[in-house]
């Protein structure tokens, strides 16, 4: 890791050290306190502004907010990881009738814009006299786009394999079913889980696209308390605490990513998938919004 | 087609303002993600310490509340004002330089040790050994995977049509208004970015395949 590019600090080096480092705290509290300053002198922390966090209604509604985030999070995971399998099975198959058709799903999801594709569903289909509700088009957009990262992750996967795996199957007589369900499939899954929870963060993040189409989610609410002149106008604290909200949830999926991690290392049942090709697609996808 | 040629004009203008965008905050986000992943690997703790905190922050925002932040709650603060394409361009900056450090500094993992070793035994600073020896031999691993990084942000500048800036994204609002077919002239938005993002994927690929065979 990045310990290998310095040595261990000789008197000199330390005393370098511990001077950049003083230079460094000062730059990190000059920077944090400017903003901090800020905040203070344009009001953002005089208690009025905080008050909306004491109401019940206030409260039960954030929490509700919280809910469709999260209701339209967990059906469009289920939903992508289903997409992705009957598509990384399209992009596996033998047969160009099917591989073909979902390559070029997979493609042309993956590089059109998530909320270009749900300005689609929400904008476009009324005009063929189908009105999706904002929750329909955040969960379809969210589906197809990640459903095909998804596909390409699953595919990677199950390339990843060491050959003999396949080829030792084959050699006892299974079938292409068989060979994928019974043996490639268990292996694969396992050794890809912490890369599909961390694409779910990703898909958690882009749930938040729903504002701009008005789906009744955290930062909507965000936007209609932080314009109530009866609080004072709160819209940075609301900023603050929904960034928390959303920060604690991701950190909460990543550590669960990282544990499986853990636990996929432990476990001697495991074959070592020979390179991070499914990391590398997910790596080079996380930035989807 | 007829959405396309009475639009054309508008078409040509909103992509031209997304590319904009994305060459803005292109070179800002691979600016600031390089210097962070400078922070990441060096030797000093504090500096360690604020990239992670910065990188871990940031990487699991939503985008779309930096947006906001900058849309809504920034002009509170009072500071320096920022006009909505500006304040786009600084939100795409901060966001997406959180995952050029990541990538960046992966690269700079994939370095042998041998390397940073060998400059250090002929003397070498950190910041010599960093840009003379192991950089140079870092940004070609990174390459690939700082195209699709670039990739996603092309893709997350129509994210700006949200929040007033008449990008790419914000041709569905002037459609609306002015009664056009929407699903034909969103389906056209969305044939341009296939046709923007998929020649960048096969130059990503052919890189990755190029340059893998050499390291």
């Amino acid at each position: 890791m990045s310990s290998v590019l310095f040595d261990v600090p000789g008197p000199k080096a330390r005393l370098r050290h511990r001077l950049l480092a003083v230079v460094g705290v000062l730059a990190v509290v000059g920077v944090v306190g400017f903003i901090g300053y800020r905040f203070y002198d344009s009001g953002q922390f005089e208690p009025r502004l905080w008050e909306w966090l004491q109401y019940e209604t206030v409260q039960l509604e954030l929490l509700a907010r919280l809910g469709n985030t999260l209701r339209a999070f967990a059906v469009a995971a289920v939903l992508a990881v289903l997409l992705g399998a009957v598509l990384a099975a399209g992009r596996l198959s033998d047969h160009a009738v099917w591989r073909v058709p979902a390559t070029v799903v997979v493609e042309v999801f993956r590089a059109i814009p998530l909320l270009i594709m749900i300005f689609i569903f929400y904008f476009g289909l009324p005009t063929v006299d189908i009105k999706p509700s904002q929750f329909v088009a955040v969960v379809a957009g969210l589906t197809l786009y990640n459903g095909s990262v998804l596909a390409e992750v699953f595919r990677a996967g199950v390339l990843s394999l060491p050959r003999g795996q396949a080829e030792a199957a084959y050699a006892l007589g299974m079938r292409k079913t068989q060979v994928m369900v019974q043996v490639l499939l268990p292996q694969a899954l396992r050794a890809m889980l912490p890369t599909i929870v961390s694409q779910l963060v990703v898909l958690l993040k882009d749930t938040a696209l729903g504002f701009i189409i008005n789906y009744k989610e955290l930062l909507d609410y965000a936007k209609y308390l932080g314009t109530q002149g009866q609080f004072g106008r709160p819209l940075v604290p609301m900023t603050i605490v929904v960034a928390a909200v959303y920060i604690a949830m991701c950190l909460l999926l990543t550590w669960v990513a990282v544990s499986l991690e853990k636990r996929n290392r432990r476990n001697k049942k495991i074959v070592e998938p020979e390179n991070r090709a499914a990391e590398q697609v997910v790596l080079s996808n996380a930035s989807g919004v | 087609m007829s959405v396309l040629s009475t639009y054309s004009d508008l078409f040509l203008r909103a992509f031209g303002t997304t590319i904009q965008l994305f060459l803005f905050s292109a070179v800002g986000s691979l600016v600031l993600g390089t210097f962070l992943a400078m922070l990441r690997v060096s030797p000093v703790p504090v500096f360690r310490a604020a990239g992670a905190v910065y990188v871990t922050l940031v990487r699991n925002t939503p985008l779309t509340l930096v947006f906001f932040f900058f849309a809504f709650a920034y002009p509170l603060l009072k500071m320096l004002r920022l006009e909505p394409f500006q304040g786009a361009v600084v939100a795409l900056t901060l966001y997406t330089s959180a995952f050029i450090c990541e990538v960046v500094r992966s690269g700079i993992n994939t370095v042998p040790v041998g390397q940073a070793e060998a400059s250090r035994a002929l003397g070498l600073t950190f910041g010599q050994m960093l840009f003379n020896v192991v950089l140079p031999q870092a940004l070609r691993t990174v390459v690939p995977p700082l195209v699709s990084t670039l990739i996603a942000l092309l893709k997350n500048t129509t994210i700006a049509a949200g929040f007033s800036v008449s990008d790419a994204g914000s041709i569905s609002y002037v459609l609306s208004e002015e009664g056009a077919n929407m699903l034909v002239g969103l389906s056209w938005v969305a044939f341009f970015f296939v046709l923007l993002v998929i020649p960048l994927t096969l130059v990503q690929r052919a890189l990755e395949k190029r340059w893998s065979v050499a390291r």
